[in-house]
């Protein structure tokens, strides 16, 4: 290399990772500049997690080729531990807090603060606050982790990186679960990192937001970089071409549905926090969806969208009151199983603690909720799961070696595939998607649009709840809006704008 | 959409590295089920150090066909065992259970008069019934198997030693005897070896032979890909071996013991079970991930009530052999059988987390366990060097294979 190494914080030079026989990285180079935000942006599989995990020491030297160097020094990883000394701290995209211990304990988890073994709580309380209000969370330091949503989750991760005082900061798709705001807050601290002399380097599926904070931006394609590139030289259009290799005209196909008969209608619903007594989650929802549409759900997070579909779905609640029918017949509160039967299926937006069996295969996965459309007799006809597994692979374009990979080491994106192809494969007439696209690359999503379009042809009546504001208003016939429980607004999406609806979801307008 | 295609060339992303491509398509196959091979190279170790240390006498059909009778009892536990641990639960009370259902039959027959039909019949349904009452507490009350089979594993004790009263009782009939003792008997016999036994071997190579062909057919059939023919047949022969070497083993002894039939059909059947019914898929995915499994509408209460009840059964089918080989039943029956069946299942690779084990897995297990036991019982090694020695290669086993998964990804 006869360029000058200091011009580098950080590089990786000429990575190659294989998996049993499945090559993730081919040939992988990364410099990342001193101060800079870098963007690593990629469609699913493409490699970018396993990069990381490379990078941080994850996955220890010897278990790839290639090298990493560090203000110019070769390093040698056998641990994150080691990453960690050199000023390396990071987020992984799959959240890695334990879930029974308190925010504090999470942010201090391996770095506690202790006088001769024994933990100062004191400092550590005052600590995480300080930390919490870096990323303006306000949360109780002892609130257990399970108690908070996925962003919240997300944020407390960053301030525990942010309590490393780390100098390199790598965020492994930050803003997948984060509501627009949320996001909007997070790029925020980001760059006052920055401002602060942290390196970063940036993974997200959010091309509008990698080019708002990105100084430098670098393209993985099937494990190989494909351009890095100043940001200042590329448009959303360009990276997506360059991430799939083709151009994509058009974000959201968009299709004029014509709505038939009411097939979910909730009556009145009102539904009690199962964790805190007294606390009312839901309060008198009514609404209707119709088969042959897509209605979305906006809202802020703790609106209760969530809430409202698993309440529905009977995974959620206490106390509940009002009445469900789906398709006539109404439900029972509290039966999946149920549920599910009269043709309700619910993609949930926590994949791996709802969605995924990990430890289990693709075909297995994609069976869970209807193997007895694969069976006779109680006996699994296996050639059939073989066909409905592979036909939803190829439909969907799961990147896998094969049907009976493990679903624990497939990336992000192709396991958000594997939960829709679950519910696919039920043959919902309701279908609920809790976030449906998050953590998928900009192709994939186009082609689960198209499916959901497909769907709707058929007469599924869909339900799309939605961080994405684009996204809503780019899919939906029909919006309803959630604030503090209840629905605020509904609207016909051709009178739906970005502003009405935010000023509905944070309370601003009441309904009239 | 051509998607045969599509998948086709999503499979080449497992490309082979140069070579023979026969050779690289075997040496995959192994390392995808290093798992299962690591398990069964431990246990042919096992036996060659034996060998060498018994100057071959452990090798002997003989002591070889009296090792698979030995293993029978947990190995049937083991079986059982392996789907409660899968499931992420733990059943600590069949131990106990062996030795309650053993003393419940022999109270029926020695102290009944009770006929072999019938006591089978009761000590099953005893089973059953101790499986109801455990998985009731388990499933729909939603305490701890832990907790509910170690409270078992007291109480069960007590009655067998109620039951006993402190003694043995024996003798079992001839016909009860046999299931712990007797031995296929022979077609022709005048004939040299146990000729039933051979046939029956080959009938087994038969239709295993015949099933592969047969699934193999219906993939094609269906468009899908199939491995290499070549090593296919391979697979089919080295399997086809094994059977072979099992069967003439105990064909060239006495013929195969019936407990040992038995284990057999419980093994093809709860493998069955695992892999091909939706109960069993249900239970790995209950295992894997509790939530996941309800939010995709699976019965879980019923699922873990059943998986109870099974279990409850086979403590019965194990009391019985037990009981049968013996030839009594004692206060102590079944002491720690427990915790050979447990170790049974880990070292066939079932995870302490759930989620992951398999049947054969758990045979494999148990022969390793059984191994051990009659190894250094050749070499009159006593009893507190067999502890010491089934503790210690317990955790290797299990550091085996851990170390060897951690390579493998
Ligand atoms: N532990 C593993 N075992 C086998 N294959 C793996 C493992 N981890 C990752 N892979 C494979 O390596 C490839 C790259 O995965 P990676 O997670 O790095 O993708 P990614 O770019 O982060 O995608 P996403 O945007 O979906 O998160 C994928 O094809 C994945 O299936
Ligand atoms: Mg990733």
């Amino acid at each position: 290399m006869d360029c000058n190494q200091s011009d580098y914080l950080l590089e990786m030079v000429g990575i190659k990772k294989e998996f049993a026989g499945v090559k993730a990285l081919e040939d992988v180079n990364l410099r990342v500049k001193w101060g800079e935000v870098h963007a690593l942006v990629g469609e699913n599989g493409a490699g970018k997690s396993t990069l990381m995990k490379i990078l941080s020491g994850m996955y220890p030297v010897g278990q790839y080729e290639g090298r990493i160097l560090i203000r110019g020094t070769e390093q040698s990883f056998h641990s994150l531990k080691d990453s960690e000394k050199t000023g390396m701290a990071i987020i992984f995209q799959e959240l890695t807090l334990v879930k029974q211990m308190t925010v504090s304990e999470n942010i201090f988890l391996g770095n506690e603060i202790a006088r001769r073994g024994i933990v100062d709580w004191n400092s550590t309380y005052e600590f995480t606050k300080k930390a919490l209000g870096e990323v303006r969370l306000d949360l109780n330091p002892s609130t257990k982790v399970k108690n908070l949503g996925i962003g919240q989750q997300q944020l407390v991760e960053i301030a525990k990186a942010i309590s490393k005082n780390a100098e390199i900061l790598i965020l492994d798709e930050p803003t997948a679960a984060l509501t627009e705001t949320e996001s909007a807050n997070l790029l925020q601290i980001v760059l006052e990192l920055k401002n602060k002399g942290v390196t970063c380097i940036y993974i997200s599926h959010k091309l509008n937001e990698v080019l708002q904070i990105a100084d430098t931006i670098t393209v993985l394609r099937d494990g190989r970089t494909i351009a890095t590139e100043p940001a200042g030289n590329m448009s959303e259009n360009k990276i997506i071409s360059l991430m799939v290799g083709r151009e994509l005209t058009q974000r959201f196909p968009r299709q004029e549905h014509v709505p038939g008969p009411v097939m979910l209608k909730v009556k009145d619903l009102t539904v009690y926090d199962p964790d805190i007594p007294d606390k009312v989650a839901l309060k008198g929802i009514s609404f209707e969806a119709r088969k042959g549409e897509i209605l979305g759900v906006a809202g802020l997070m703790g609106a209760g969208r969530t809430e409202l579909a698993t309440s529905i779905f009977g995974t959620y609640g206490r106390g509940i009151s009002g009445e469900i029918f789906l398709d006539g017949r109404k439900l029972k509160p509290g039966t999946p199983r149920e549920a599910i039967k009269s043709g309700l299926g619910y993609v949930s937006e926590d994949r791996k603690n709802n969605g995924l069996v990990l430890t289990m295969d693709i075909k297995n996965n994609v069976m869970l909720a209807s193997y007895e459309s694969a069976t006779k007799l109680k006996v699994i006809n296996q050639n059939e799961v073989i066909r409905h597994s592979n036909h939803f692979v190829s439909s969907l374009r799961i990147k896998t070696p094969s049907l009976e990979q493990r679903v624990q080491n497939l990336s992000g994106g192709n396991q958000q595939k594997v939960v829709l192809s679950k519910w696919l494969m039920t043959n919902p007439k309701v279908l609920i998607m809790d976030e449906p696209t998050r953590g998928i690359d900009v192709g994939a999503k186009y082609e689960i649009y198209n499916i959901m379009n497909d769907l709707v042809k058929q007469g599924v009546s869909i339900i799309m709840i939605s961080s994405e504001l684009p996204e809503i208003l780019g899919m939906s016939d029909r919006i309803v809006v959630m604030h503090g429980g209840r629905i605020v607004a509904e609207m016909a999406a051709s009178e739906a704008t970005q502003e009405k609806i935010m000023s509905y979801a944070t309370g601003g307008v009441k309904r009239g | 959409m051509d998607k045969g295609k599509e998948t086709g060339a999503q499979r080449e992303n497992g490309r082979n590295t140069a070579g023979d491509p026969f050779l690289t398509a075997v040496l995959q196959s192994l390392r995808a089920n290093m798992r299962e091979y690591t398990m069964v190279i431990l246990l042919v170790g096992i036996w060659l150090v034996f060998t060498y240390l018994t100057n071959g006498m452990f090798i002997e059909p003989r002591n070889l066909s009296n090792l698979f009778l030995q293993s029978v009892s947990v190995a049937v536990l083991a079986v059982g065992m392996v789907l409660v641990i899968v499931a992420g639960h733990i059943d600590l009370s069949v131990g106990s259970l062996v030795g309650l259902m053993g003393a419940i039959a022999a109270y029926l027959q020695v102290n009944l008069n009770m006929g072999t039909v019938p006591v089978i019949i009761i000590t099953l349904l005893a089973g059953i019934l101790v499986g109801i009452w455990q998985g009731y507490w388990i499933a729909y009350r939603g305490v701890s198997a832990f907790i509910v089979t170690l409270a078992g594993m007291m109480v069960f004790r007590g009655m067998v030693i109620k039951v006993t009263g402190g003694a043995t009782i024996s003798p079992m009939n001839h016909s009860f005897k046999e299931i712990g003792q007797g031995y296929l008997p022979k077609l022709i016999s005048t004939a040299p070896i146990n000729d039933s036994s051979a046939l029956l071997g080959l009938v087994v190579i038969g239709l295993y032979v015949f099933w592969q062909i047969r699934l193999r057919k219906s993939r094609v059939k269906y468009g899908f890909e199939v491995p290499d023919k070549k090593l296919f047949v391979l697979r089919l022969a080295a399997t086809s071996l094994v059977i072979a070497f099992v069967f003439g083993i105990m064909t060239d002894y006495m013929g195969i013991p019936y407990a040992v039939l038995i284990l057999m059909a419980l093994t093809v059947l709860f493998n069955f079970m695992a892999e091909k019914t939706v109960f069993g898929r249900h239970i790995y995915a209950i295992g894997g991930n509790k939530e996941a499994a309800r939010f995709s509408g699976i019965n879980i209460r019923r699922t873990t009530m059943i998986l109870f009840i099974i279990m409850g059964a086979l403590t019965a089918v194990s009391g019985i052999i037990f009981t049968a080989r013996l030839n009594a039943a004692g206060a102590s029956a079944g002491n720690l059988f427990e915790l050979d069946a447990i170790a049974a299942a880990i070292i066939g690779g079932a995870s302490t987390m759930g989620g992951e084990g398999s049947v054969y897995g758990a045979i494999i297990g148990a022969l390793v366990m059984a191994s051990i036991d009659n190894g250094l019982s050749l070499m009159n090694a006593d009893a507190s060097l067999q502890y010491m020695a089934k503790g210690l290669i317990l955790l290797f086993a299990v550091w085996v294979d851990i170390a060897s998964r951690k390579r493998a990804t």
